[in-house]
């Protein structure tokens, strides 16, 4: 893969379908962590022990050359900041990955939906990325490839605790599954806070759309397993399943009462967005991503009929500065980033 | 202290640079040391589960021996102690696990609730923890064939249950670190 090629946010499976139950949610991932016998977690290892990682992981691809053929390992140092940044929009590698980059590396499929970060906290961390809610489909991926990978390599592993991590938060199977899901109907009634309670109590974790410690935007809401430890990946994922599917239908109610009793007034709501965004010359990220949400709720409901459905996804992206400054190909002020961002929302619209 | 910039807020950055052999160090809030530092960092790491570990790790072990003893476990493999552990909340390596291993069942407890792998097992690494759930299967499907007086059948299981037991113990490869 040619880094120079890298365009925003369009090649991804996850950002150009929409997959089961698209409307609600976004994307599934199921993430893996895995470390090898005998080597320090990346943290503690030195330079020579990271590269022996990357050396090892390098080994299985030229292994399994028909497994890996679609595959490229990039190396995070030779990346340039932005291209790593906009990896980090797309959801392809953590923040954690980019604010380190000493030895890392990560091992990208081309549809985008399978990636391997090497040395981040754990020296492997599998991830499967789907569009929509998908999370079987996802868990199956990526132990297929965990099964690959550990026909080459010592994973360590223990009868008692499972998969060894770094973080004893992981240990067991190693397992991180999330599903996006897109909530402004819930928001819009005031009962988020409610619908969110009840699933903390039942052993889920609720972030927003970044991650740990960031705050709710655009209506979004990342919802994933605590506990990976005691209970097997089946269950664990049965049960995001299970609760995910329960907060779509309480998503739609919510959205059956907004037509029903404000039909005018979401109409109203959703066409102003549409309005805004095809028509305001500098938008700030927090506005863009709020009327963004509603022109996807108006899609969703059938109250814009010209806009496609992926274009929400899309533009999440690609109207991040991160995206703004790589196709701008230059850093941005953030004058010249609302700009950028108006114009680039603008063009995709009205195409 | 109050800020060396603005002289408003609070100091809680305390910048110390040494230019040719000269040491200086000024005291900033937040704000003034990422507007006028020249170079952004960060100021506390966000708080998470490896802030909330020393709580969760203070009364671990201490009946094994003083605290101090406890804090001294060094894993041979990284050098990692018990106390750093207890105070980055990560392990160093996979050796750490078996060096304090007598610590961890109840902080999984904790943290998980639970304290024993039901997932995965990996092919190779896990080939004796494979035969020992079966194991437990078997007996399990021998029980049910007792229950219901199928002799000829419950005769087949334990058979079964014997083999795989003289594979445990003819020794497989080695199942752990």
């Amino acid at each position: 893969m040619d880094l120079e090629q890298f365009t925003c946010g369009r090649r991804s499976k996850w950002l150009t379908e929409a997959g089961p139950d698209g409307e609600i949610v976004l994307s599934s991932r199921v993430r893996l962590a895995r470390n090898l016998r005998h080597l320090p977690f990346p943290f503690l290892a030195s330079d020579s022990q990271t590269e022996e990682v990357i050396r090892q992981v390098d080994g299985v691809c030229r292994q399994h050359t028909a497994a890996f053929a679609e595959f490229s390992l990039l190396p995070l140092k030779s990346m340039p900041a932005l291209v790593r940044q906009v990896l980090v929009e797309e959801r392809l590698v953590s923040p954690l990955l980019v604010r380190e980059p000493r030895n890392s590396a990560l091992l990208l499929h081309a549809a985008e939906d399978i990636s391997i970060m090497v040395n981040e906290e754990d020296h492997l961390r599998l991830q499967c990325l789907l569009p929509g809610l998908q999370l079987e489909a996802a868990l199956r991926e990526a132990c297929k490839y965990d099964d690959l990978l550990e026909e080459d390599l010592d994973f360590a592993f223990h009868e008692e605790w499972g998969y060894l991590t770094a973080c004893p938060t992981n240990a067991g199977t190693g397992l991180r599954a999330s599903v996006m899901v897109h909530l402004p109907g819930l928001v819009l009634t005031g009962q988020l806070g409610r619908v969110l309670s009840a699933v903390a109590q039942v052993g889920l974790a609720v972030r927003g759309l970044h991650g740990e410690g960031s705050e709710m935007s655009g209506n979004l809401v990342q919802i994933s397993n605590q506990v990976t430890l005691g209970r097997s990946e089946e269950e664990i994922i049965s049960n995001l399943h299970g609760v995910t599917r329960q907060i779509i239908e309480q998503e739609l109610q919510a959205r059956r009462l907004l037509l029903n009793e404000g039909g005018d007034f979401i109409a109203d709501r959703v066409n102003r967005a549409l309005g805004l965004l095809t028509h305001a010359r500098l938008l700030p990220a927090g506005e863009a991503v709020q009327h963004l949400s509603d022109v996807k709720l108006g899609v969703d409901l059938g109250l814009l009929e010209n806009v496609p459905p992926q274009v929400h996804k899309e533009l999440m992206v690609m109207q991040s500065p991160a995206c703004l400054q790589l196709a701008a190909g230059k850093e941005l002020t953030e004058l010249e980033c609302n700009r950028e961002r108006s114009r680039v929302i603008r063009q995709h619209l009205q195409n | 202290m109050l800020c060396q910039e603005c002289r408003e807020r609070p100091a809680n950055v305390h910048l110390t640079q040494i230019i040719n052999q000269e040491k200086t160090t000024r005291h900033l809030c937040e704000q003034c040391a990422q507007e006028k530092g020249g170079f952004a960092f960060q100021v506390q790491t966000p708080f998470s589960i490896h802030s909330l570990l020393p709580g969760l790790l203070e009364t671990e072990g201490l009946p094994a021996g003083p605290a101090e003893v406890a804090c001294k476990v060094q894993c041979e493999q990284c050098g990692l102690t018990y106390a750093q552990f207890g105070k980055i909340g990560r392990f160093g390596c996979d050796g750490c696990y078996s060096a304090f291993n007598g610590r961890l069942r109840s902080l999984f407890r904790r943290v998980h609730g639970a304290a024993k792998h039901a997932g995965k097992v990996p092919a190779r690494a896990g080939v004796r923890l494979k035969i020992q759930r079966g194991i437990g299967e078997l007996r399990r499907q021998l029980q049910l064939h007792v229950d219901r007086e199928e002799f000829e059948q419950a005769a087949a299981m334990r058979d079964r249950i014997r083999q795989l037991e003289r594979e445990l113990t003819g020794g497989g490869p080695d199942s752990g670190p």
